[in-house]
């Protein structure tokens, strides 16, 4: 079908050098490459050894990237509608206490019923300030922020006082294998990952629900007008969150045979940064699945890797901040060479 | 009422009123548009111009009056029913998802579905596509096929317009609202989407539009429906008018 070119009485930026425009693409891959070279490099000179060629090193990585991935594959569509979810972290510990406090009361039943019972309260807990999330949004229009801030501080609350202040130990042999246990070599928790990563990137790239959750990110009012029941939709994605939040609470319960109320609170501004450096603009209607993956391989790199090559902890939270803002600055410098974003002042 | 083209109004508008709590922005409005035939709104800021427009296209439901499509008298619930029946509403702002490509924007809300493996719903991007080229083809509509599959944000106004028209054009339009579709344009753009009216008028859609732009409607229109304050000062046909006609019905200054 041959085209014509263009109206010339239309004058469009110059579109990018293609070498620029595939960097800019693909920076976080890589980005996440120059990360691995770099450790690689400093653990052969320094320790002799190699740091990718360690099954043990790479095991460590992605199940340090299991937990932040989880509830940033929710976060990703929440993102991407336009919104946030900041109830994540506390929603994934309310669900990690109450399947533990479940599985405590139920130890008089073959531990693979226990641990069914357990899985499911977790799930149903989560949905509730998912679907709470939702009502607030989508039917009495609060802000996103407003109300997940709110929801925050109730999951937050109940998980601790469900966990009456303390963590709730379980002894279930069936537990203890889907937190440590291995599929092929593969870690049990990042097997979950990856069922949940599958399924929700086919959702959003695949299906017309994930093409309604770009449309409501780029224009709620056409997105209304074509006829996408926007009510519905929002509280789909908030639950789509929750639900994460539920499977995360559940991996966690699993790996420390313990629930704990504050299980998810350092990995909510995890999630969100894996979104973010994963290419998603705040203001919604971009982002994918894939992004985020590599957003929180990034992240859990990072931290891990600097923990191996033996620097202080706290400096993980300064270099996880600067590769946020760096991953902005460079989404809106693309943004700018396709015109899209008016020049600084 | 006067109508060049043949057979039956595809539009009559009858008495038309319409309140909101106290402002009465409709009062007795009545007209008729005949397939094939362009009829433009003119009218101050305010003269109640995008409320009429929202009453045919089922945003709003009047107050009194009948409005009869295809000799049926009709009543919308929404603006999704008029579409399904054949009337279509471009907006000036909200006709697209920005970050969505050509393809999606025609098919939005209506993807057609095909089987991811034979078994997983999925939404068919390829048919999408060659049905949006398509359609922008039939129109005359020039885009790179390299913009084709970025986000329609990278084109300009009157593409982005015309992918809005072209849309509507897809789902067999037989009436096509259209609130302002030149005023965020530049002048070479303001053709071609007057082109575009005129290539549409050819295949005999029935076209309404609003305009400030006098030029734009003198180039385009058949008839011309002057409110003022809610209520019709005039209808003129085009070759029995001129701009100072249609000003002076506008503002209300006598003639
Ligand atoms: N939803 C609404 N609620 C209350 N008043 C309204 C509403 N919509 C329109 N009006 C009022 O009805 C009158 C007509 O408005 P309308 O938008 O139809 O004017 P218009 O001719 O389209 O003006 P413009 O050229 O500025 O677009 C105005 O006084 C307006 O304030
Ligand atoms: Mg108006």
């Amino acid at each position: 079908m041959a085209m014509t070119e263009a109206s010339p009485a239309v004058v469009l930026p110059e579109e990018q050098h293609p070498l620029l425009r595939f960097l800019a693409g693909a920076w976080s891959w890589l980005f996440l490459i120059a990360l691995l070279i770099f450790f690689e490099s400093w653990a052969r000179a320094v320790y002799g050894v190699s740091f990718l060629l360690n099954g043990l090193n790479v095991q460590s990585i992605l199940v340090y990237a299991a937990l932040p991935l989880l509830l940033g594959l929710g976060q990703t569509y929440v993102i991407i509608s336009g919104g946030i979810d900041l109830s994540v972290g506390f929603v994934m510990g309310l669900a990690a206490v109450i399947m533990a406090r479940v599985m405590q009361q139920l130890t008089d039943l073959p531990p693979g019923l226990a641990l069914g019972c357990g899985l499911m309260a977790a799930f149903l807990v989560a949905l509730i300030p998912g679907l709470i999330n939702g009502w607030l949004i989508a039917q009495l229009r609060v802000p996103a922020f407003i109300g997940t801030l709110g929801m925050f501080g109730v999951a937050r609350g109940a998980g601790f006082l469900a966990a009456n202040g303390t963590t709730v130990p379980v002894n279930n042999p069936w537990l203890f294998e889907m937190g440590n246990g291995k599929l092929l070599g593969v870690p049990l928790p990042v097997v979950i990952t990856l069922v949940a990563l599958l399924a929700l990137h086919y959702v959003l790239a695949q299906t017309r629900f994930g093409q309604y959750t770009y449309a409501i990110g780029g224009n709620r009012m056409a997105a209304a007008r074509a006829g996408v029941n926007l009510r519905r939709h929002t509280m789909m994605i908030y639950l789509i969150s929750a639900g994460c939040a539920g499977v995360a609470g559940m991996v966690y319960t699993a790996r420390f045979s313990a629930g704990a109320a504050q299980a998810g609170e350092p990995l909510l501004l995890d999630s969100i940064a894996a979104v973010v450096i994963g290419g998603a603009s705040l203001f919604g209607g971009s982002g994918t699945i894939m992004g985020t993956v590599i957003g929180a391989l990034i992240i859990a790199v990072i931290q891990y890797g600097l923990v191996f090559i033996n620097v202080e902890p706290f400096w993980q939270f300064v270099a996880v901040g600067v590769v946020i803002i760096v991953s902005v600055l460079v989404d809106q410098s693309q943004s700018r060479l396709r015109g899209e974003l008016p020049d600084a002042e | 009422m006067p109508s060049e083209a043949a057979g039956a109004p595809i539009l009559s508008v009858q008495g038309i009123t319409k309140r909101f709590g106290g402002v009465q922005a409709l009062t007795q409005v009545s007209f008729e548009l005949a397939a094939g035939e362009v009829l433009a709104l003119a009218g101050d800021n305010g003269a109640g111009k995008s409320t009429l427009i929202k009453c045919i296209s089922g945003v709003h439901q009047p107050d009194e009056g009948e409005i009869r499509y295809k000799g049926q008298p009709v009543s919308f619930a929404g603006p999704r029913q008029a579409r399904d029946l054949g009337i279509e509403t471009i907006y000036q702002d909200l006709a697209l998802a920005d970050n969505l490509d050509v393809g999606a924007n025609v098919f939005l809300g209506r993807e057609p579905a095909r089987r991811y493996l034979g078994l997983l719903p999925a939404i068919d991007r390829r048919q999408m596509r060659a049905a949006a080229n398509e359609v922008l083809k039939q129109l005359e509509i020039e885009i790179a096929p390299a913009k084709l599959t970025k986000p329609v944000r990278t084109l300009s106004g009157g593409q982005r317009q015309a992918v809005a028209i072209g849309r509507a054009i897809y789902w067999q339009a037989e009436i096509l609202i259209m609130d302002e579709p030149t005023a965020a344009l530049g002048v070479p753009e303001q053709r071609k989407v007057r082109e575009l009216i005129m290539r549409l008028k050819a295949k005999r859609v029935a076209i309404i539009f609003i305009s400030h732009n006098l030029q734009d409607i003198f180039a385009v229109s058949d008839r011309i429906l002057v409110l003022r304050r809610g209520r019709a000062a005039g209808e003129r046909r085009i070759d029995v008018t001129d701009h100072d006609e249609i000003v002076k019905l506008m503002v209300g200054a006598d003639l």
